[in-house]
C-alpha cells in the first residue's frame, strides 16, 4: 500500500468514526428535541427532569431500553424478527457518508508510524465521509432499502396488526419513492452532474437549488415525509389504526432501533433537502466560504448544521401541526399528483433550460437561475391554486361538489 | 329526515387545503413562545395557592384521606357511637368501643384502611360529634403497604385542611 493511500485511510477511518459519532448522538438529542417541541406547541415544558433541561433525557430512556425485558412473539420468524431492526436502521445511517458537511479543509501531513509505516496526505481534504461520483444515485438507492427493515418488521412480527403496517409501509415507501426520484432529476439537469459535492459547488455558483427548482424542493419534501413516515403520512405506524404499527410486537432495544432508524431518517431527509436546494455548506451573499481553510471549514460546517437542524424542526413543525392522510388519499396524493407533477416539471425544465442556454445563449449560472425562478413563480402559483383547491384529493369537499352537480344535471337532462 | 338528524351545510366553497395548512403552522408555531401552563409540581404546590405561588389549587370539597378533629385536651371529638362504620359502603373503618369511669364512650381502636376507603365522605356526613372527616389532602405515598391502615393517633395527628363537602355559598347545590 502507498503511503498516500494510508493517509487516505487513515483520514477516512477519523471521518468515519466523527460522523458516525456525531449522527448517533444527534439523533439520541433529536428524540429529546422532539418531545421539546411538541410540548412548546402544546404549552407545555417538556422532559426537563433528568439532567439540566432534560438533557440528559435520551441517555435515560436509553439505559431504560437497554435494561427491558425482550419479547418475542411466540410464532413470530425469530431470525428475520432480529434482523429487521438493524435492516432499517443501518441504511438510515448510511446514507450520512456521501453528505458533503463542510467546506474541503486542507490537510498535510507525512509521518511514519512504527511496523504500519509512512502515511501521507497533501492537499484539500473533502468533508465527507465518501464523495461518491455517484453519490445522488447511492442516496436514490440506500434510502429505498430502508423498506426492508419496515416490512421485514411487519411480516416476521405474526402480528396482524404489524402486518397491515408493513403493508402499508411497502405500498407507501414504494410509491413516493417513484416521485422522489423524478423530483430530483431538474436538479440534474442544472447542475449536470450526480456527485452530491458538485451539485453543491454548483449551487455556490449561481442560486440555491430552491429558487430556479421550487417545485422540486417541494414534491421531494412531500415525498421525503411520506419516505421517513412521518406525519402527515405515518400510515405504517398510524396508532389509532393499527396499534403501533410495524413495530407493535417489539420491546426494549428493539424498539429503540426503530426509533433511531425514524430520526436517522428524518435528519437525512433534513440534510438532504439542504445539500440539493439550500446549497449545502454554502453561507449566502459571500465568496469567502469558498476559499479553502480550516476556519471556512468550521464555519461551513457550523451553517450545514443551522440548515440542518432548520429542516429537522420543520418535519416536527408540520408533525405537530397536520392531522394523519387517509390511507386512499396518500395513495391519490402520490400517484395522481406528485408522480404526474414531477414529470410534467421535468418536461417543463427541459424546455426552459434548452430554450435558455441553447436559443437564448445565457450561460451565466445567476441570470439562468433568475429565469427559471421567474418560471416557477408562474407554475408554483397555479399548482398551489390547484391544491388549495382541493380538487385531486378524494373525497374532498370540492370533489363532492363536482360529483354533486353531475349527479343533479344528470337527475335534470335524464 | 324521518329521524330528525340535523345536517349541516358544508361551506363547500370556501373550502382550503395549502391555506388552511399554513394557518395551522403559523398557529403551533405562535404557541411555541406562549406561557406555558405546566405547574412544576415537586416545587409548585396547589397548596401553596394562599401565597400566591401555585396556580392551581384544589376544591375545599375535595375528599382526600382522614382526618381526626380533637377538643382542648387533646382526646379525639369521637364518641364511639359506631354511626360511621355502619354508614361506611366499603367497610373500612374499624371500631372498638370502649367506656371511661364517667360513662363517656370512646374509641378504644378506631382504625381507617385508606386503601379500602371510597372517598365518599358518608363518615364525615353521619357523624354527630363532627370528629371525623375527610381532608383536603392528596400527597398519601409510604414505602409500606401498612401504613396505609390509619389509627387513631394518626388520623389525630393529621393537620391539613378538612373537607366542606358541599360549597358554603350554596348548600343544596343549586
Amino acid at each position: 500500500m502507498t503511503p498516500e493511500m494510508k493517509g487516505f485511510l487513515l483520514l477516512s477511518i477519523i471521518k468515519m468514526l466523527v460522523v458516525f459519532t456525531v449522527t448517533m448522538v444527534g439523533v439520541a438529542l433529536l428524540t429529546l428535541m422532539e418531545r421539546k417541541v411538541s410540548a412548546w406547541m402544546q404549552n407545555r415544558r417538556g422532559p426537563n427532569r433528568v439532567g439540566p433541561a432534560g438533557l440528559l433525557q435520551p441517555a435515560a430512556d436509553g439505559l431504560k431500553n437497554i435494561l427491558k425485558e425482550e419479547t418475542f412473539p411466540a410464532l413470530a420468524n425469530r431470525w428475520l424478527f432480529l434482523l429487521a431492526p438493524a435492516m432499517s436502521f443501518v441504511p438510515a445511517l448510511l446514507l450520512f457518508a456521501v453528505i458533503p458537511f463542510a467546506a474541503p479543509v486542507p490537510v498535510d501531513f507525512d509521518f511514519t508510524l512504527g511496523p504500519l509505516g509512512r502515511f501521507v496526505h497533501h492537499g484539500l481534504m473533502p468533508m465527507v465521509v465518501a464523495d461518491l461520483p455517484v453519490g445522488f444515485l447511492f442516496v436514490l438507492a440506500i434510502s429505498s432499502m430502508g423498506v426492508y427493515g419496515i416490512a421485514l418488521a411487519g411480516w416476521a412480527s405474526n402480528s396482524k396488526y404489524a402486518l397491515l403496517g408493513g403493508l402499508r409501509a411497502s405500498a407507501q415507501m414504494v410509491s413516493y419513492e417513484v416521485a422522489m426520484g423524478l423530483s430530483l432529476i431538474p436538479v440534474l439537469l442544472l447542475s449536470g452532474n450526480v456527485s452530491l459535492s458538485a451539485i453543491v459547488r454548483e449551487q455556490q455558483l449561481g442560486l440555491w437549488y430552491v429558487l430556479p427548482l421550487f417545485l422540486s424542493f417541494f414534491i421531494f419534501l412531500i415525498s421525503g415525509f411520506a419516505e421517513t413516515n412521518r406525519l402527515p403520512f405515518d400510515m405504517p405506524e398510524a396508532e389509532s389504526e393499527l396499534i403501533a404499527g410495524y413495530h407493535t410486537e417489539y420491546s426494549a432495544m428493539k424498539f429503540s432501533f426503530f426509533f433511531i432508524a425514524e430520526y436517522s431518517n428524518v435528519a437525512t431527509v433534513s440534510a438532504m433537502v439542504a445539500t440539493l436546494f439550500f446549497g449545502g455548506w454554502d453561507i449566502p451573499f459571500t465568496h469567502w466560504d469558498e476559499a479553502g481553510g480550516v476556519l471556512q471549514t468550521i464555519a461551513t460546517a457550523g451553517f450545514f448544521f443551522l440548515k440542518v437542524m432548520f429542516w429537522i424542526f420543520f418535519v416536527m413543525w408540520i408533525r405537530w401541526t397536520l392531522p394523519r392522510f387517509r390511507y386512499d388519499q396518500l395513495m391519490g396524493l402520490g400517484w395522481k399528483v406528485l408522480m404526474p407533477l414531477a414529470l410534467a416539471y421535468i418536461m417543463v425544465i427541459c424546455v426552459a433550460v434548452y430554450l435558455v442556454e441553447q436559443r437564448f445563449g445565457i450561460t451565466d449560472p445567476i441570470y439562468k437561475s433568475l429565469i427559471l425562478f421567474g418560471l416557477n413563480l408562474v407554475i408554483g402559483g397555479l399548482v398551489f391554486w390547484v391544491l388549495d383547491s382541493g380538487m385531486f384529493l378524494k373525497g374532498s369537499a370540492r370533489q363532492r361538489l363536482t360529483i354533486n352537480t353531475r349527479a343533479r344535471r344528470a337527475t335534470v337532462t335524464g | 329526515m324521518a329521524i330528525g338528524v340535523k345536517v349541516l351545510e358544508r361551506p363547500e366553497r370556501q373550502v382550503s387545503y395549502v391555506r388552511a395548512t399554513l394557518k395551522g403552522m403559523a398557529l403551533t408555531f405562535k404557541h411555541m413562545f406562549e406561557k406555558k401552563v405546566t405547574m412544576q409540581y415537586p416545587e409548585e404546590k396547589s397548596s401553596d395557592s394562599d401565597s400566591g405561588m401555585g396556580r392551581w389549587s384544589i376544591s375545599p370539597r375535595w375528599r382526600g384521606t382522614h382526618r381526626m378533629l380533637t377538643d382542648e385536651q387533646g382526646r379525639s371529638k369521637c364518641v364511639a357511637c359506631g354511626l360511621c362504620p355502619q354508614v361506611c359502603p366499603a367497610n373500612c373503618i374499624k371500631l372498638v368501643p370502649g367506656e371511661d369511669e364517667q360513662g363517656n364512650r370512646y374509641p378504644l381502636i378506631y382504625e381507617i384502611d385508606e386503601f379500602r376507603c371510597v372517598f365518599c365522605g358518608y363518615c364525615q356526613e353521619v357523624c354527630p360529634e363532627e370528629a371525623i372527616h375527610v381532608g383536603v389532602h392528596y400527597e398519601n405515598s409510604e414505602y409500606s403497604r401498612d401504613r396505609f391502615v390509619y389509627d387513631l393517633e394518626r388520623l389525630s395527628s393529621q393537620t391539613h385542611a378538612v373537607s366542606t363537602l358541599w360549597d358554603p355559598t350554596d348548600p343544596k347545590g343549586e
